[in-house]
């Protein structure tokens, strides 16, 4: 019946339009926390750019440099298990935010295998922690609650368990993976060597001009020990702002397209169900037709044309009358 | 001439402003204090307040949970984890970490928990100092 399937058009259109609504205000609700994330983007800077700074000038000092330093800068000789921190997020609706960083550290991590190493999985995010579970991987350990919003607390928290794992010997080269916030436009996913850190960021400083002479109070290896893992937490907590970032700008551009698809459809399905409605209408005003017609001839009774009009007496007066005529002649002829 | 003075959080820039003198505490005991002038200068901050002393106006006292400090060029730029301003503080919570702080003095067992222990009075003493001034 078509009346039915305009029914089923119209609910159809009412479902998605609800759900545009939501997407709608999905993409709005991003594009505000885009904002404030990539503010405290900004915030954290100095403190990463200061805390740099001062670890240059230690090294400048010869911190760092003495057989047996700070493990933290050391690298081991022999690698046997590698430590991933993979950073997602805790909510999907993003597009391929958190399968693109999840597959590019699955591709490492196989890398490393295939290279004979283990590995030792620290997740943070429900959506890494899901997926890899399901995968049947060993996980170590896992963060989530704050992929949307992290505070630094949290990336102290994460730090102090990779950097324990990594001073008892549990792993002996941590990677990052996480993505990396360049633009509203631009998020690039980054597999990065996290622990021990680079040396590059100590030794080519050398050259970086104006070399003072700074005094140190306690001494400079001293000072050192103390501040690399403060580091080790603001570069952590740098990534996790940077993936915030990221995860808002996925979130507001898959919901933008969304929201479009949405527009798409209502578009295509008011187009069908006007058309069904059309043909309806078509179809009603073809049975309303001819069944007045039908009606209006039942109503004038016998409906035969040819019966109804020529009777046999009108079909043959002339004739009989020229039949008469000719009957009368005869009788005078006699 | 006057210093630059920045206290950085790792979420912010907690304060910034011009001084004529900054007193800090660094771990090897003993305070310290910079004028302009003073030589390049880098130290690891004990758990205690910096006092910054602007030009006019009276001292703003910072309460600093450790930290570092360098100095370069008149620029003083304090990093801590943990930095509180004086007007930031909430003078009853702190009361009440400190009083936490010392029932879990008496009940400590081991050497550890009372370190622990001692180390939150510390924090919440400095607080209530830096608050009253």
């Amino acid at each position: 019946m078509a009346g039915g399937q305009e029914r089923v058009l119209r609910r159809r259109i009412k479902s998605v339009q609800s759900t545009k609504k939501i997407t709608k205000a999905m993409e709005l609700i991003a594009a505000s926390k885009i904002v404030k994330a990539q503010a405290r983007v900004e915030a954290a800077r100095p403190y990463s750019e200061q805390i740099t700074e001062v670890i240059r000038n230690l090294a400048a000092a010869g911190a760092g440099e003495a057989e047996g330093g700070s493990p933290l800068l050391t690298p081991r000789e022999e690698i046997k298990t590698v430590g991933f921190v993979i950073v997602t997020a805790d909510r999907g609706l993003a597009g391929g935010y958190n399968s693109n960083v999840i597959r590019a550290a699955e591709r490492s991590l196989q890398a490393e295998q295939d290279k004979g190493r283990a590995y030792s999985l620290i997740l943070v995010g429900k959506k890494a922690a899901n997926y890899f579970r399901f995968q049947g991987y060993d996980i170590d350990a896992a963060f989530d609650g704050f992929s949307a919003e992290p505070s630094y607390e949290d990336a102290r928290e994460v730090a102090g368990e990779v950097v324990r794992r990594y001073q008892e010997g549990e792993v002996d080269q941590v990677e990052l993976a996480y993505t990396q916030f360049l633009s509203v436009a631009t998020q690039k996913v980054q597999v990065k060597r996290f622990l021990p850190l680079e040396a590059e960021a100590i030794t080519d400083t050398r050259d970086s001009g104006t070399e003072a002479e700074y005094e140190f109070e306690p001494a400079p290896e001293a000072i050192l020990d103390a501040i690399l893992p403060r580091y080790v937490e603001s570069r952590l907590f740098a990534a996790f702002l940077d993936a915030a970032a990221s995860e808002h700008a996925a979130r507001q551009r898959a919901m933008k397209a969304a929201t479009d698809n949405a527009d798409e459809l209502i578009k295509v399905l008011s187009r069908s169900m006007n058309r069904a409605r059309q043909d309806s209408i078509t179809t009603e005003i073809i049975e309303i037709a001819s069944g007045a017609e039908a009606l209006a001839a039942a109503a004038s009774g016998e409906s035969d044309y040819l019966q109804d009009r020529i009777e046999d007496p009108d079909l043959f007066r002339n004739w009989k009358r020229k039949l008469d005529r000719r009957t009368h002649t005869d009788e005078e002829r006699r | 001439m006057t210093l630059q003075v920045e206290v950085v959080s790792p979420e912010r820039v907690l304060y910034s402003g011009e001084a004529d003198m900054v007193i800090a505490r660094t771990v090897s005991g003993g305070e310290i204090a910079f004028l302009t002038g003073h030589a390049p200068f880098v130290g690891a901050l004990a758990v205690g307040k910096v006092r910054v002393r602007p030009s006019g106006g009276s001292d703003e006292l910072i309460a600093v949970h450790g930290g570092f400090v360098e100095v370069k060029d008149d620029q003083v730029s304090i990093l801590s984890d943990v930095a509180e301003l004086a007007d930031q503080i909430d003078v009853n919570r702190a009361r009440e970490a400190r009083q936490r702080a010392e029932e879990q003095l008496r009940a400590a067992g081991d050497d550890e928990a009372r370190e622990e222990a001692e180390a939150a009075r510390r924090r919440a003493d400095l607080r209530l100092e830096v608050a009253s001034g």
